[in-house]
């Protein structure tokens, strides 16, 4: 794969007088110049409010936000363009289903499925429905080798089971779980699913239609695209059975003072004026990754974690977190006698940015009963070189902590 | 390097690795929890005190080598010395880590504390070194079930 590095302007320059190698992807990805150049366009040339004005500005941004909408929909297959709501990121947009299908749909007793690997955003939103109306939450456990035990998934249903909410990728570990089997299962109970994509999105091609889950999440910002934007998928019949999130301004159809009526999907969950420059800068960002090809990204990550396992792996008292079967590009391990901190602080001083810490995922280091661990995470922009940067870092970690 | 140096000097890097001090102190008068929930570092602390003297103190938890060398020299620092001498030492360590260098603030004063003054150079890691002194702070105002760095 040719190197896409000179389209991302950030990766430019030098950190402590050290190229700067960025291996953080999985926090969030940089940007490449298509998408920063999009949103300086729309500023200076097009900005307005959507979906109000009668005026040529507003009917353009209007035009490129629905665009974006669209293009979304294309790219993970959905039926419809209404399936597409915005939201601020997949934090929200699992808050949104929480409490709007989740609060009309839940009664004390009923049960949600999660699993031990989620990030903090697919449990916490679940355990404040615990608290508000008293659901429980039973939870899959995970292997020593990183992957979901899916023997314990199926005793988990009961006739009080009435969500699964799941990653489709493990922030920490890279495993990608048997997203078609678990859906599989939860249908034959009759049991919606929702996938918490984050971690996946911008590392595989997507098809709702294919997969059949009943919601899928990612923020734009893990995907090459800007900050504050994020993407709710919903089957139709189970968003039109589902009150508003938020009310405001856009949501509605007509409102008096004694009662409103609520707007068509996917208007009636988009309260309030949109992140519209940043929704059309995440247009830029699809555009971008259909002429990378995901196949071609996916491939060159599994090349990079590859290499970079190997080398890893031959670290003596090194101990890589994850070795499932199949994995996105993020490699997580931790090294004896040495804490991930004082690791990230060595690689920085060699112009390589990791991830040192929990990475939302307290359960997780619970269950591999360590406290943190570092993060290797590849985008599409990182080079073989760029692990061998990683490695020239870490002997320099074991010379400080000879 | 030499900022690296300077931050992971000897005694932090042996103080890291053998914190001295470690473990429960059995017959504690006070015990504090500190944690920094960015990174998960957590330590308690236990002090066995008398008549506004500080005769004992250990920790036991687990962290970066900045928070548990951080640890092992405030308790090794502070054993024998009174509440006030502490508040003292208090004061002068966080103004050497958060570098309010001035005349007064020399490097004597602080004896082997002033390796810490290291983290000056690394603001995300300031954090680390006073996650133990954070602690103590709660144990002298006492009356906290648990003190955070944020």
């Amino acid at each position: 794969m040719q190197t896409y590095k000179n389209d991302f302007p950030i990766l430019k320059q030098a950190i402590h007088g050290k190229p700067l190698v960025y291996l953080d992807s999985s926090a969030t990805t940089q940007k490449p110049e298509c998408v920063i150049e999009a949103i300086s366009n729309y500023y200076c040339n097009d900005h307005a409010n959507v979906h109000r004005g009668v005026y040529e500005l507003s009917e353009r941004a209007t035009r490129l936000y629905e665009k974006t909408r669209k293009k979304v929909q294309w790219f993970i297959n959905a039926a419809h363009a209404h399936e597409i709501i915005f939201t601020r990121g997949a934090t929200e947009s699992i808050n949104l289903v929480a409490q709007s299908y989740g609060r009309s749909h839940f009664k004390a007793g009923d049960e949600v499925i999660l699993s031990v690997m989620e990030h903090h955003s697919n449990i916490v939103p679940w355990q404040m429905l615990q608290n508000q109306i008293g659901i429980e939450l039973k939870i899959i456990p995970v292997s020593d080798a990183g992957e979901l035990e899916m023997a314990a998934y199926e005793k988990l249903f009961s006739p009080r089971t009435k969500m699964v909410a799941i990653s489709h990728a493990s922030n920490v570990l890279g495993t990608l779980n048997p997203l078609k089997k678990i859906i599989e299962m939860a249908h034959a109970q009759n049991v919606p699913v929702l996938v918490d994509g984050a971690a996946a999105f911008s590392h595989i091609s997507l098809d709702m239609q294919a997969l059949d889950c009943d919601f899928y999440v990612f923020s734009a910002h893990k995907a090459y695209g800007p900050t504050g934007v994020g993407v709710l998928y919903g089957k139709t019949a189970l968003l039109e059975r589902m009150p508003p999130y938020q009310g405001g301004g856009s949501m509605i159809e007509r409102v008096s003072l004694e009662k409103t009526t609520y707007a068509e999907l996917p208007y009636k969950f988009e309260a309030g004026t949109p992140a519209i420059a940043d929704v059309i800068g995440f247009y830029s960002a699809l555009h971008y990754l259909e002429k990378v090809g995901m196949k071609a990204i996916a491939e060159h990550e599994q090349a990079l974690l590859h290499y970079a396992t190997s080398k890893l792996a031959a670290i003596s008292g090194l101990r890589i977190l994850g070795t499932a079967k199949e994995k996105v590009g993020v490699l997580s391990f931790v090294l004896e006698g040495i804490h991930p901190h004082d690791i990230g602080t060595i690689l920085d001083s060699e112009g390589v940015a990791i991830r040192a810490g929990h990475h939302c995922a307290m359960p997780l280091m619970d269950r591999y009963k360590i406290p943190a661990c570092v993060r290797v995470s590849f985008g599409l922009y990182n080079s073989k070189e760029d692990v061998d940067a990683l490695m020239t870092g870490m002997k320099k970690v074991l010379e400080v902590f000879k | 390097m030499s900022e690296l140096r300077e931050l992971y000097q000897e005694v932090i890097i042996d103080h890291g690795r053998h914190p001295r001090n470690f473990g429960v102190l059995e017959n504690a008068t006070k015990q504090q929890e500190g944690f920094n929930p960015l990174c998960g570092d957590k330590i308690i602390l236990f002090v066995r005190e008398n008549d506004g003297v500080f005769l004992d103190l250990k920790f036991d938890g687990c962290g970066c080598a900045i928070s548990m060398a951080s640890a092992s020299l405030m308790t090794e620092c502070l054993k024998g010395k009174t509440i006030k001498e502490i508040q003292d030492i208090f004061n002068l360590f966080h103004r050497w880590v958060m570098n309010e260098t001035d005349s007064d603030l020399s490097q004597e004063k602080l004896g082997k504390l002033a390796v810490l003054g290291g983290v000056r150079e690394f603001p995300s890691r300031v954090k680390c070194a006073t996650l133990a002194w954070h602690t103590l702070k709660a144990v002298l105002e006492g009356e906290k079930l648990q003190v955070t760095t944020e």
